[in-house]
């Protein structure tokens, strides 16, 4: 027999709506919810044996106690194979199945698939470790989501080989993985400009990083009156760089006094990024940092005050995920302060 | 670098001197090389009270 065990969420496992999102992990050998429409898709030879239900609140304001009860529930269960949803677009639900796969793998090896909407927070999250199918954004396609959820999950349980991404319609992990192709990357190339050129589709073999960017900030309505720090990711550091900022992808930022100065003094200060000629800033920092100027607008009145530290960190070759994070800790760090606005300075 | 900041989304954007000295000009007098920072930072604060609803950049005037 194999044993297949469903993670749902308190809505789905038909306990309740968000009254109940707090309820913390059972176990039901009952079948209910979407187990009802996954038991009638089950081949000969395979059971729903059993299902979780956790509340979508218990499990997000406490990640890592829920993931620990809910494997417990898992493990005695004792699964082949583990389906999580699908989430659709319940950011929390995406989040809960995501991590929980996530968790059933890496402790139990047991394959497990889950399934949600592309804006869904869970894929951000979880799409490197874990096999996430597309879905739309509501629960009209079920029956259609779990057939794929537990086709896919029969390929990893036999060690069959998975297809790519977009013909198996899970979100991509990241992987590069080794192929034959029947031309060279510049015949490729240039079949592909042809194509663009013609006005043709084609495919890329590199596509690029979506953003899905913030709402453009209000504008300062009282200039004279702001708060304005200066920022930079390009690595403007105290001399000996007492916080190891990296000189390429850094994993943190700092923030470095300018309480009473009125400039940055090249001796005071150097350089950590390895990827722009670093000599023009070694030799006058303004040129990275504009403190000089940004205390002339002070002292005329055309700003409230310059903030009394300026953050940096080192932006090269930085992984998006690991620039999102750090933003967000220089965001956190400068609202903190009662800071109205950033000049934030590339190279 | 402008078109990175685009891609990536930020919405007021002023275009610097350069990758190695957004805010410099080394070849320059150290008075003309004042006037340009002085310069992309007053567009800076032109760009934070100019209302955008997208990616925008600002150039230096």
């Amino acid at each position: 027999m194999t044993r297949v065990v469903l993670y749902l969420n308190q809505f789905f496992g038909q306990i309740g709506g968000e009254d109940m999102a707090g309820v913390p992990p059972r176990f039901t050998s009952e079948v209910l919810g979407p187990g009802r429409a996954l038991a009638g898709l089950l081949a000969e030879g395979e059971e729903l044996a059993g299902t979780i239900i956790c509340g979508d609140n218990y499990f997000s304001d406490q990640p890592e106690k829920a993931a620990a009860e809910c494997l417990g529930h898992v493990r005695l269960a004792a699964p082949d194979i583990f389906l999580a949803g699908p989430a659709f677009n319940a950011g929390r639900y995406g989040v809960a199945c995501g991590a929980l796969c996530k968790c059933v793998l890496a402790e139990l090896g047991v394959p497990a698939v889950t399934a949600m909407f592309e804006e869904n927070p869970g894929v951000d999250l979880f799409h490197r470790e874990v096999l996430i199918l597309h879905t739309g954004q509501n629960a009209a396609t079920m029956r259609e989501t779990l057939a794929r959820m537990l086709r896919l999950a029969r390929k990893l349980r036999a060690g069959e080989p998975l297809g790519k991404p977009r013909d198996e319609s899970y979100f991509p992990r990241g992987y590069v993985v080794g192929e034959l192709a029947e031309k060279p990357a510049a015949e490729r190339a240039v079949d592909m400009l042809l194509a663009k050129l013609a006005g043709q589709p084609f495919e890329t073999e590199v596509p690029l990083p979506a953003f899905d960017p913030p709402q453009a900030p209000e504008p300062l309505k009282d200039m004279a009156h702001a708060k304005v720090a200066l920022v930079t990711d390009g690595g403007l550091v105290p001399a000996g760089n007492p916080d190891g900022i990296e000189v390429s992808a850094a994993t943190k930022f700092a923030a470095y006094s300018v309480v009473g100065l009125e400039r940055l003094e090249p001796a005071n200060y150097d350089v950590s990024h390895g990827g722009y000629d670093n000599r023009y800033v070694k030799q006058d920092p303004h040129r990275l940092v504009p403190l000089d100027v940004a205390r002339e607008l002070e002292r005329e009145g055309r700003i409230g005050q310059v903030y009394d530290q300026f953050l940096t960190t080192t932006g090269l070759s930085n992984p998006v995920n690991n620039s999102r994070r750090l933003g967000r800790g220089m965001a956190e760090h400068l609202k903190a302060a009662g800071v109205d606005a950033v000049i934030l300075t590339s190279t | 670098m402008t078109p990175v900041a685009e891609m990536v989304g930020s919405h007021r954007i002023v275009q610097g001197n350069g990758i190695v000295q957004p805010l410099g000009s080394a070849e320059s007098s150290p008075e003309e090389e004042h006037r340009l920072r002085r310069r992309i930072m007053e567009r800076a604060l032109d760009a934070l009270s100019t209302p955008v609803d997208k990616p925008t950049v600002f150039r230096p005037s």
